[in-house]
């Protein structure tokens, strides 16, 4: 019943955001909500490995970014449609996500999250180095020559991260409400325990890196054809590794809204002060509101109301 | 005794320079009550961590139900009906008294648990622990004993054929003690085979068939607890030469 | 035959600069089990702070460095109990712990740059700049200052360690928190001192790294990888293991740059922790 309404409601948004594109003028709000969905799929995607699972992914970045190679290189290539794209950058980030996870996953959670970062790292190196699709220079990327029935390419980026987003949510809800969901949050409260229970705790642990690693290589995708002007400085940034991990922490882990609710208001709030006061500052307060959650709500913002409903429940 | 359905040759596991298990060989039948007994750091918990795969052991071999499971990884042990439960409880504390017991109905049974109403059986093993009112209560609002309770309802939902009970009645009353007693009785009428760790010389006495005794990492009595009680090496190994 | 002979004593040089900075993370890491990514941000931190009053004062920047670690110390001391109140209390460390010192580094990277810009800083003494001599091998001073401050530190941390009362305590919390307590101390003010000198020694690690080159505040990121390498592949709980983990990749660091170019430089410390990790995760000197 619950699964009606999340599908209605999601087809409901979509639906909105078509309308939308054809009514608003303001072009600004479709950059925006651009750079707030791709938020979106980063903060759902880290939250699979990291709420559901338990296990820190620091290289975020690093995934993004084989999204948005993966795009410029099929582009120089040959430029082939959307579709082939998504897929092969999907297949990609998969496969790194599997391989990191496969080399690190059988010791602590600490030296996965390091890991991470030094493939993230590696990966920057690469790409700096990389003469084909720009290195440290970088390249340039014309916009989509194909809109479809959008009347500019940027409504036309907007809506397909918007269906991404919803994606990504989907697979998201589905994946913690399945089998494999229960036994990742077994893996997360006890990791011991949890194989002592009878639950295959490395080979879920690769599913969750390797989902993560596709989904966040699907929201790199469109980001060439979204900024025209791609370099390694760019496609790296620290702060999508923060966003992506400021996000879900401030919404709430546990949940599969969770992240959705962090990406929605903190990217908001950032693209607000970005263009009121300035992008450093913005970014300065992403770090200050992590910590004070960290330690004052590390449930988030849906934990505490899950929290105080539980409470009122067990009184009422 | 016929074919049996444990057998541990010779496991040794060393920490760094530290030896905690040396050589140790047991065998259990099946359906056997078995006590494992020793003094503080005699490797007891460390043979059952390699016994069930938490910890890889650095010589010797274990068999169960026939098939060397030595190198097999600790679910797919459990898979083959080998559950323990730990000496400090170790719920799931984000998830409910009965969603703890889903994930071992789910993941531990050989069969596969799909289509299968997992909340009804969950219900169910919850009744034989004497848990029913609390299903929906969080490990963090249980007592110890019930926590211990819970440790063995898990262990109970995996259907296992050997089960380890590692120190469940450690620091309880003397009716807790006979109320876990009666839960292992209970299982082991079903067919389970137990071994138990403990240090209640009551409950040892009164539920265990064989016992075998550890010091120092070495195995030094093996017999009838009543031969056993009354071995002079038991003996010094307790109170000291 | 020449150049070989210098991307050794290079490396060497450089390895042991490595050691002074991973030194801090050493203490934090292996053996208290914080896993601390900031501590390259504090380093830089100190490196800033010894620009400053070089700037103004035209202190020596070693000077600086030691004058400052009392304060840092203190600054440390805070944060762990902080760390301690949040995390280690509630068994929440693995996570939100981590997360946390994330945070805390991208705040201190992010406040630098508003305060200095991206603009390199570099301190002035007498002996940047001057290169010694021996046959065929160059010692810029630049670098022989840092690796014998670094050497003399280590020297210092691992005789602390090993023969004071506190140090022994500290490496005891690592190993056996309740037999420490029931010897009367405190695991947590033990904890409490150990995280505070870890920060400490990024005071004086920052000195070094600002007389070597210039900083600005994302040098940070590049040392992340090589401390945790480092100490990863040195083995954790062990500081002589750092200081040979560090040698080498001072030396693999120099040797790449010298023949494969300066931009694969990062890969490479990042590389030998993937394949420590994959391969012998304990390291050369872990216990287990």
């Amino acid at each position: 019943m619950r699964s009606l309404v999340f599908w209605s409601v999601s087809a409901l948004i979509f639906a909105l955001g078509l309308v939308a594109t054809k009514l608003l003028a303001n072009e600004f709000f479709f950059f925006a909500g651009y750079a707030i969905l791709q938020a979106t799929i980063m903060a759902v995607a880290w939250n699979i490995l990291g709420g559901f699972t338990g296990y820190v992914n620091f290289g975020s970045a690093g995934f993004f970014a084989v999204g948005v190679y993966t795009s410029v290189a099929l582009n120089k290539a040959f430029d082939p449609p959307l579709i082939v794209m998504l897929l092969a950058a999907a297949l990609i980030g998969g496969l790194i996500g599997l391989a990191t996870g496969y080399l690190t996953l059988r010791l602590r959670g600490v030296y996965f999250a390091i890991a991470t970062l030094a493939m993230a790292i590696v990966l920057e190196t690469v790409a700096n180095n990389w003469a084909y699709v720009g290195g440290a220079t970088g390249a340039y990327i014309l916009t989509p020559k194909t809109v479809l029935f959008f009347d500019d390419y940027i409504e036309f980026l907007f809506a397909l991260m918007l269906l991404l987003s919803l994606g990504a949510v989907a697979i998201a809800r589905q994946l913690q409400l399945s089998r494999i969901g229960q036994g990742l949050s077994a893996i997360r409260d006890d990791e011991i325990a949890a194989e002592c229970m009878g639950v295959p705790t490395l080979r879920l642990k690769l599913v969750s890196t390797t989902i993560m690693g596709a989904l966040m290589a699907l929201a790199g995708v469109p980001y060439p054809f979204f900024v025209t002007y791609v370099d390694p400085l760019s496609a790296f940034d620290l702060t999508i590794a923060v966003n992506a991990i400021a996000m879900p922490m401030i919404g709430g882990t546990a949940l599969w809204f969770g992240p959705v609710v962090g990406a929605l208001l903190l990217g908001s709030v950032q693209q607000i002060v970005t263009v009121t006061v300035s992008s450093a500052v913005n970014v300065l307060i992403v770090g200050v509101l992590l910590v004070i959650f960290i330690v004052v709500a590390p449930q988030g913002i849906v934990g505490l109301i899950r929290d105080q409903w539980r409470k009122r429940r067990a009184h009422g | 005794m016929a074919e049996p359905i444990l057998e541990i040759q010779s496991l040794s596991k060393r920490f760094g320079g530290f030896t905690a298990v040396d050589g140790v060989s047991l065998d259990l039948g099946a359906g056997e009550r078995l006590a494992l007994i020793g003094p503080n750091g005699s490797g007891k918990t460390t043979l059952i961590n390699c016994m069930s795969g938490v910890l890889p052991c650095d010589a010797g071999r274990v068999v169960f139900k026939g098939r060397d499971i030595t190198r097999l990884p600790a679910h797919r042990r459990v898979r083959l009906g080998m559950m323990r439960s730990f000496q400090i409880p170790r719920p799931f504390r984000s998830l409910s008294v009965i969603q703890n017991l889903q994930v071992p109905l789910e993941f531990a049974q050989s069969a596969g648990a799909h289509g299968r109403d997992l909340r009804a059986d969950a219900l169910a093993i919850l009744v034989v622990v004497g848990f029913a009112d609390r299903a929906d209560a969080r490990p963090a609002d249980l007592t110890q004993v019930d926590l211990r309770k819970l440790e063995l309802a898990r262990a109970l939902a995996a259907k296992p054929a050997l089960l380890v009970a590692d120190e469940a009645m450690a620091g309880l009353s003397s009716a807790e003690v006979d109320d876990i007693l009666a839960v292992l009785f209970r299982l082991n009428e079903q067919g389970v085979a137990v071994i138990m760790i403990e240090h209640i010389m009551r409950a040892v006495m009164r539920f265990a068939e064989r016992v075998v005794v550890l010091d120092a990492g070495k195995k030094i009595a093996d017999g009838t607890p009543d031969r056993v009680i009354n071995d002079p090496a038991v003996e010094r190994a307790y109170l000291g030469a | 035959m020449d150049l070989f002979l210098n991307a050794i004593v290079s490396g060497l040089l450089l390895g042991g600069f490595y050691a002074a900075v991973s030194l801090g993370l050493s203490i934090s890491f292996g053996q208290l089990d914080i896993v601390n990514i900031a501590h390259p941000a504090f380093v830089i931190t100190g490196s800033y702070v010894t620009y400053m009053v070089n700037r103004a004062l035209g202190l020596d920047p070693v000077l600086i460095g030691l004058v400052f670690s009392p304060l840092f110390f203190v600054v440390g001391a805070a944060v762990y109990y902080v760390y301690y109140v949040s995390f280690e209390k509630t068994g929440q460390e693995a996570l939100s712990g981590l997360v946390f010192f994330f945070g805390l580094m991208f705040i201190i990277e992010i406040s630098l740059i508003m305060v200095y810009g991206v603009d390199y800083r570099l301190v002035a003494a007498p002996y940047i700049g001057v290169t010694w001599r021996l046959g065929a091998v160059d010692l810029p001073l630049r670098m022989f200052v840092p690796f014998v401050t670094a050497l003399i530190m280590t020297l210092a941390i691992h005789l602390f360690l090993a023969r004071t009362f506190a140090g022994r305590a500290v490496l005891a919390v690592a190993q056996d928190r309740l037999a420490l307590r029931l010897m009367g101390a405190d695991p947590v003010k033990v904890k409490q001192l150990a995280f505070g000198l870890s920060i400490a020694t990024a005071a004086v690690a920052g000195s070094l790294l600002i007389i070597i080159g210039p900083v600005e505040p994302s040098v940070d990121r590049l040392y992340i990888g090589r401390v945790f390498a480092i100490v990863v592949l040195g083995g954790m709980g062990s500081i002589g293991g750092t200081l040979v983990a560090a040698l080498i990749l001072g030396v693999a660091e120099t040797f790449v740059a010298t023949f494969y170019g300066p931009s694969w430089a990062p890969a490479v410390s990042f590389g030998i922790l993937l394949v420590t990790l994959a391969v012998r995760p304990q390291g050369i000197f872990g216990r287990y």
